[in-house]
């Protein structure tokens, strides 16, 4: 996996609550045996009208948010289901972090599995996020994942929280597996303890 | 000192901690289908790594499998292929799957159960969000990526940080008419979708003690709707006889002896959760959704709120987006809301007593005219057994299709979804906009509610029904 140490990029914005990976990622697109090519599919319903065309309306399809690396949304985040497809299409889009006050757990979780940043900010701190962009077309961010801070350009900066351990394998790139296989003579040692469990 | 449920189940699965880091813990049971895991299996093959215990991982066909009379040739040329991919994995990697031609066939959280695969204590994982299903049983069960489907096929662990408890305390005896589908729609209509994040949830209290196993699990079901990591319930007398003399629990003595573990699991008088919340049974009415996610919920005898009751403003503006998404006007009553289609399944309602429960509103009568109703079994074995029991013979008299098992319309990657603009009573977990078919519009309730619905076409209250109303185990 591609390491993770700093992203600066353009910030769009998704302003409503309870994104759902039903939302991220319709049902359609669950059928690819790949992980690749599901930007395609990303918000799909928001995106497209019924007669195909791109809707107007929708915040990623505005000019000023186009090349937008840095999506900030609003609380619970990637809610329902597991799909994994959700963290990948938005890679896939060019999203490589997703800034809200909360994010839903197996999204959250899904999302570092994939090299990307889901990044906790207070609510308050996401609303003067949202105020900013809306203010200022090409708003740029730089998130920092050494010192945990995000900066804007004008030098106003935001300090947030990840799990150490999470934040290693970001830093590193780390295969989870590999990481977990160093353990296998645990592994072989709880089995033999537990060999009567069906 | 005194363990939860949770703790004594976490510490007997830790392969591997230390401090600042999560811990590795074992899995007991890995169930697979066919959406979550391709890319799972294509990324083993790539690195050359086999599925370490064969043994614990089970396979089935459920999420996009067409509910039509089988066999059948699958028209949708991705979902054919997705199937045909699940079976050579299975194959190569020695894996079993219950194909469609398998009486075991079914939702994968309905049929973990049933054929005794579930067991207290254990540690279960699969991918897909309402594996917290299981939990109703005792065990901690929790649903998870693709990238941890191949961590967990590869080692048969994962790495978990430990997460915090949250007792769901409900008080009291529910009223006549009340469902677990009720219960839990009524909790996240309390807390909010993401009013258990972070959590695994202990649903405590004598409501849950009176209910069977199978109204535990649609309890547990929904747990994840409240953002919750799992959802349980302690193994007691009732899910020690339900699971007794099923396929893959030991048989004879050592089934007494595992039985005398599993009582052993329940949380120790005295015990302390991070957060305990209690609710009053008496409180509950059945519940209807009226918006785009669970925690959208009012009573049947309530009315469409207004926007403008909200205080917060992001809460309000979400409410404005779905009653626009809905076609719903503030203040209508739920009762007079018209419905298009009923649909009767899902891994949340689609077991032998919700499909008793909604046979017994509709014998004697009819569907709506305007109406189309299905009633989809979550599993071979619950059809068998409801034909057996002569239940699909009510619902085809009465006017609904009764299919083949599946997920069916709960997702809508099958053929079976709805059309833009429908509006459809159903018994599954989610209304998110598109959830059954873009543009179509869900409403959650109960299968008795759901059955009560498709008769009157539009909403109506269960408990001004005279049917027979069974709501617990004990009753």
């Amino acid at each position: 996996m591609k390491p993770f140490v700093q992203h600066r990029g353009l910030v769009a914005p998704l302003d409503r609550p309870n994104v759902d990976t039903d939302q991220i990622i319709p049902k359609q697109f669950l059928k690819a045996i790949l992980r690749s090519g599901l930007g395609k599919g990303l918000f799909f319903d928001w995106r497209f009208l019924a007669s195909g065309a791109s809707n107007p309306d929708f915040a990623l399809n505005q000019p000023r948010y186009q090349g937008a690396s840095i999506l900030l949304a609003r609380d619970n985040f990637g809610c329902g289901s597991s799909r994994e497809h959700a963290p990948w299409a938005l890679k896939d889009y060019g999203f490589q972090v997703i800034i809200a006050p909360s994010f839903a757990d197996i999204f959250y979780n899904n999302c570092f599995k994939n090299g990307m940043l889901p990044l906790v900010l207070p609510a308050d701190q996401v609303e003067e996020l949202f105020q900013l962009v809306q203010a200022k077309p090409g708003t740029q961010l730089t998130v920092d994942l050494p010192s945990q801070t995000v900066r804007d350009d004008a030098g106003k900066s935001w300090s947030f929280e990840v799990d150490s351990f999470r934040k290693k394998c970001l830093l590193e790139g780390l295969d989870d597996i590999a990481l977990t296989l160093r353990h296998e003579a645990e592994i072989e040692q709880y089995e033999k303890a537990h060999a009567s469990v069906a | 000192m005194p363990k939860t449920l949770f703790e004594k189940i976490w510490q007997r699965h830790v392969v591997f901690s230390e401090p600042g880091r999560p811990s590795l813990l074992y899995i007991d049971l890995h169930l697979v289908h066919e959406v979550t895991s391709p890319q799972a299996f294509e990324a083993l093959r790539e690195t050359g790594r086999k599925v370490r215990r064969t043994d614990r991982t089970f396979a089935t066909l459920d999420h996009n499998v067409p509910t039509d009379p089988r066999p059948f040739k699958i028209l949708d040329a991705n979902s054919a292929k997705q199937i045909d991919v699940m079976r050579e994995n299975c194959r190569s990697f020695g894996i079993q799957l219950f194909d469609l031609d398998s009486p075991s066939q079914g939702i994968v959280h309905v049929i973990g159960p049933e054929l005794g695969l579930t067991q207290p204590g254990k540690t279960i994982v699969c991918g897909d969000s309402h594996t917290s299903t299981h939990g109703a049983f005792g065990a901690l069960a929790f649903g998870i990526g693709t990238s941890e489907v191949e961590h967990v096929l590869a080692t048969q662990c994962l790495w978990q940080s430990r997460p915090q408890t949250l007792e769901l305390r409900v008080e009291g005896t529910l009223r006549p008419g009340v469902t677990a589908k009720d219960v839990i729609l009524y909790i996240i209509g309390r807390i909010g979708t993401g009013g258990a994040t972070g959590y695994v949830v202990e649903y405590t209290g004598p409501v849950m003690r009176n209910l069977t196993m199978e109204q535990r699990m649609t309890v547990c079901n929904m747990s994840i709707e409240a953002g919750a990591r799992a959802g349980m319930i302690a193994p007691d007398q009732v899910t020690v006889d339900y699971l007794r003399g099923r396929k893959h629990v030991p048989q004879g003595a050592e089934f007494e002896k595992a039985a005398a573990d599993w009582l052993s699991l329940a949380s120790d008088a005295g015990a302390q959760y991070d957060k305990s919340l209690v609710f009053q049974a008496e409180d509950i009415a059945p519940q209807v959704s009226w918006g785009t996610n669970p925690g959208m919920v009012v009573d049947i005898n309530g009315r469409v709120p207004d926007p403008n009751a909200f205080s917060d403003p992001v809460e309000r503006r979400s409410a404005e987006m779905a009653l626009e998404y809905m076609g719903l006007k503030p203040g209508t009553p739920v009762q007079e809301i018209k419905l298009d289609r009923v649909f009767i399944g899902s891994c949340t309602n689609s077991r032998i007593e919700d499909l008793k429960a909604a046979a017994s509103v509709v014998r004697g009568r009819h569907v709506a005219p305007t109406v189309r109703a299905m009633v989809v079994p979550g599993s071979q074995q619950v059809k068998a057994e409801a034909e057996k029991l002569g239940l699909d013979r009510i619902f085809r008299e009465a006017g609904f299709e009764w299919r083949e098992s599946g997920c069916s319309m709960c997702l809508g990657m099958n053929p079976d979804t709805l059309s833009p603009g429908e509006r459809c009573a159903s018994t599954s977990n989610r209304n998110f906009e598109g959830r059954q078919g873009k543009g179509g519009r869900t409403h959650l309730v109960s299968p008795t509610m759901a059955a009560a619905a498709a008769v009157s076409g539009h909403f109506v209250d269960i408990r001004d029904w005279d049917v027979p109303v069974a709501t617990g185990a004990s009753q």
